[in-house]
């Protein structure tokens, strides 16, 4: 099962391979992990995709918990919440024709051009994953130059709250 | 009052109450050296190797329940430190090392002694900190300290680089007392319904098991243990971690449990119906394959660690807080329960358990022509009068120690029981003399594991640490020999010990007293001569039967109940 992790810790240097290393010295999977500053400028948060059977996730759980730098944690896909990720793609536009069809895909997919020149545009997109896989697989793939996408973020929806 | 960052680490110690430091100085601790030249308060040990001040540092906190500090230079000091700070990790034991680091705008130029020291023990630490600012030395220490001895105990390295320490920079300094850290809150008291579900559980059983670790040790538990075991009239067993806490002499301890445990123990927890584990944590030596681990059993378990329950063993009733306040809140709860334990179901699992304990499977052929290491343990807790501290290192003799020297008292029995580390008896040893200078200490030790600290003889010189070693001089690494007898064909690849050295001229050229046994008849009266020695340092080298295996035995991979006996006394 797929699972969001979500957690805020100390913003203190080591902090983030404090992580990183508990997931690779206990052969935890990470699909992806992202981390920023909050506006508490003394905390971070990070969102880790992992997955794994129900005890793997539950001891993913404890262990995290036992990290000292680790103030507060959730699992935000066990209940109601909103997921998203940023991917931007820079493809080639060889011709009119092919500015034409990923205008129009990009449309469709409420992305925005940000970037455009006589060869490329960079499109951005937003959405859980399967939009963003959706949206490569519909492209051409002769086409696309390059992705980056930032990881999986989220956020529970209502009154619940992950905060200190 | 104003002091440099050195002055600070050194005040800092005193004011904790620290009264010894392990160490050993070098270019990026010189200034913190310098602040301890002078001064009474705080002692400095100063062994021959890091891995023996890391050692030291742990016995002591072993046997005195005081965390252990240790002080190291960078690059190699902290490497070296590794070891035994991995060891401690895997026991729980509470420990603070100090490692020096290259000045801070050196770091991370491959400067001369460096090392990433915060990244290197991070898997092996329940905690670490790099200190950049003198201003932050005082906090950091606390911190330190306080991660170190609360909750599930365990060693915090704290990196202070060169320039932390300058002597010329001089800053306020105050003892900064509690330390309050929103990332770090262990759980205390343990949760009231479960507790009740527990005694319920409990007061229920038809063939009930305890099963206690080394947790009880160190959250001080022991007479709440007893208390609750004795109420209950329940069989305990002890891990190799747990051994003492509840007195081993005692008719309803079982003994050891686990790969080497007893066959009364390990059968009793495979046939048990309801297993009480407490402050243990279901360890791969202990549960052997976790598919046939106590099969008919529901499961409590107490532990102050989350992470520790449902780890290996899925459990039925989880109970979280530490052992102390539990134990305090189901003692309480017992008396006030109208609900005994059936007496007559009881009196029937006890029966059934003194059939297996007939089985005598300790037992050893005493009437061998050449020593039996057991025998050697057996007149060791005799000279003793069962009162000694021991501390051990790894192989056989660390398990026939566990087995023949029983522990009535906590904090006696000191052994390297997570990491497995060679080398760990006799630096333990020392720290555990310098706690309890007038004490019996002896190391259980064999040729092999002692070689690989055996340098710490000289500190034990410089600072007339009259530790007693019991050298079970097989001339093979015992158990990597009894692995190769039983699951290589008997081919002892690289397991016996060419060229060892004449461990008796070896203890006189560092200044002790060496003795070399080598009949049966002589074991007692060495024994005896050597503890009679109180101010020496004795090493007995006792030249024991080189084809002696360590039984029962679970094979690994195997359930409690495939126990291997002693050959002539195999089940059927």
């Amino acid at each position: 099962m797929r699972h969001i992790v979500s957690l805020l810790m100390e913003n203190e240097a080591g902090a983030l391979s404090r992580v990183a290393g508990l997931f690779s010295a206990r052969g935890y999977n990470i699909e992806s992990l992202t981390v920023a500053p909050t506006e508490d400028p003394s905390l971070s948060r990070m969102t880790i995709v992992t997955s794994g059977s129900e005890e793997i996730i539950e001891q993913i759980f404890k262990q995290l918990n036992k990290l000292v730098d680790i103030v507060k944690l959730a699992d935000i896909s066990e209940g109601n919440h909103i997921e998203r990720e940023l991917m931007m793609v820079k493809v080639s536009t060889p011709s009119d024709q092919e500015r034409a069809e990923l205008k129009r895909m990009a449309d469709i997919f409420r992305g925005r051009i940000l970037d455009v020149t006589d060869e490329t545009f960079i499109i951005e997109l937003t959405g859980n994953g399967s939009k963003l896989d959706a949206f490569l697989s519909a492209v051409d793939s002769n086409l696309i130059i390059e992705t980056v996408r930032s990881g999986a973020t989220g956020i529970s929806r209502g009154s619940r709250a992950l905060r200190v | 009052m104003k002091l440099s960052g050195a002055e600070i680490v050194v005040q800092f110690l005193k004011d904790e109450g620290v009264e010894y430091v392990f160490g050993y100085p070098g270019g990026a601790v010189l200034h913190i050296y310098d602040a301890l030249f002078n001064q009474e308060e705080v002692k400095h040990i100063l062994v021959r190797h890091e891995q023996g001040a890391t050692h030291s540092a742990d016995g002591y906190a072993r046997a005195t329940g005081k965390p252990g500090v240790v002080l190291v230079t960078s690059g190699p000091g902290a490497t070296n430190a590794v070891t035994g700070i991995a060891t401690a990790y895997m026991d729980s034991i509470p420990m603070v090392i100090i490692t020096g680091q290259v000045a801070t705008h050196y770091i991370g130029s491959d400067a001369f002694q460096e090392v990433d020291a915060v990244g290197i023990t991070r898997p092996c630490v329940k905690h670490n900190f790099l200190v950049k600012r003198a201003e932050d030395l005082a906090e950091t220490l606390r911190k330190a300290f306080h991660v170190a001895t609360t909750g599930r105990p365990g060693p915090v390295v704290v990196d202070i680089p060169k320039d932390t320490t300058d002597p010329n920079i001089k800053i306020d300094y105050e003892y900064p007392g509690e330390v309050e850290m929103r990332s770090y809150q262990p759980v205390v008291k343990g949760h009231p319904g479960e507790v009740s579900r527990a005694i319920d559980l409990i007061l229920s059983a038809r063939r009930p098991m305890i099963y206690t670790g080394g947790g009880v040790v160190l959250s001080n538990a022991d007479v709440e243990l007893i208390e609750f075991t004795r109420k209950l009239g329940y069989p305990i067993t002890q891990t190799l971690m747990g051994l003492g806490a509840y007195p081993a002499s005692d008719k309803q301890h079982l003994g050891m449990l686990g790969m080497h445990g007893t066959y009364e123990a390990n059968m009793a927890m495979h046939e048990c119906d309801v297993l009480i584990a407490i402050g243990a944590r279901f360890d791969d030596r202990v549960t052997g394959d976790v598919k046939q681990f106590c099969p008919d059993a529901k499961i409590v378990h107490i532990d102050i660690d989350p992470s520790s329950i449902s780890k290996n063993v899925r459990v039925d009733i989880p109970i979280v807080g530490d052992i102390k306040h539990v134990l305090t809140d189901m003692n309480k709860a017992l008396k006030a329960s109208k609900k005994k334990p059936d007496a007559k179901l009881l009196d029937q699992w006890w029966q059934q358990i003194e059939t297996w304990k007939s089985k005598n499977c300790l037992r050893y052929d005493r009437n061998s022509a050449l020593i039996k290491p057991q025998f050697v343990i057996e007149k060791l807790h005799e000279v003793t009068g069962g009162d000694a501290y021991v501390t051990s290192d790894v192989g056989q003799h660390q398990m026939f120690a566990a087995q023949f020297y029983p522990f009535d008292k906590p904090r006696r029995w000191i052994n390297s029981g997570g990491l497995g580390t060679m080398g760990f008896g006799l630096p333990a040893a020392l720290g555990v003399q310098l706690a309890y200078p007038d004490s019996q200490v002896a190391c259980v030790t064999g040729e092999a594991s002692i070689q690989m600290c055996i340098q710490e003889l000289s500190t034990a010189l410089q600072y007339m640490l009259p530790v007693k070693i019991v050298n079970l001089n097989n001339r093979y690494m015992g158990m990597v020999r009894q692995w190769q007898e039983f699951f290589y064909d008997s081919r002892y690849s690289h397991s016996y010990l060419d060229a060892l050295p004449d461990f008796v001229k070896l203890a006189e050229s560092y200044g002790h007293v060496g003795m070399r046994i080598e009949q049966p008849g002589d074991v007692e009266g060495a024994l005896k001569e050597a503890f009679a020695m109180k101010d020496r340092l004795v090493f007995l080298d006792f030249i024991t039967d080189q084809t002696e295996n360590v039984y029962p035995m679970i094979a690994a991979g195997k359930g409690h109940h495939e126990m291997h006996l002693s050959p002539e006394r195999e089940l059927a």
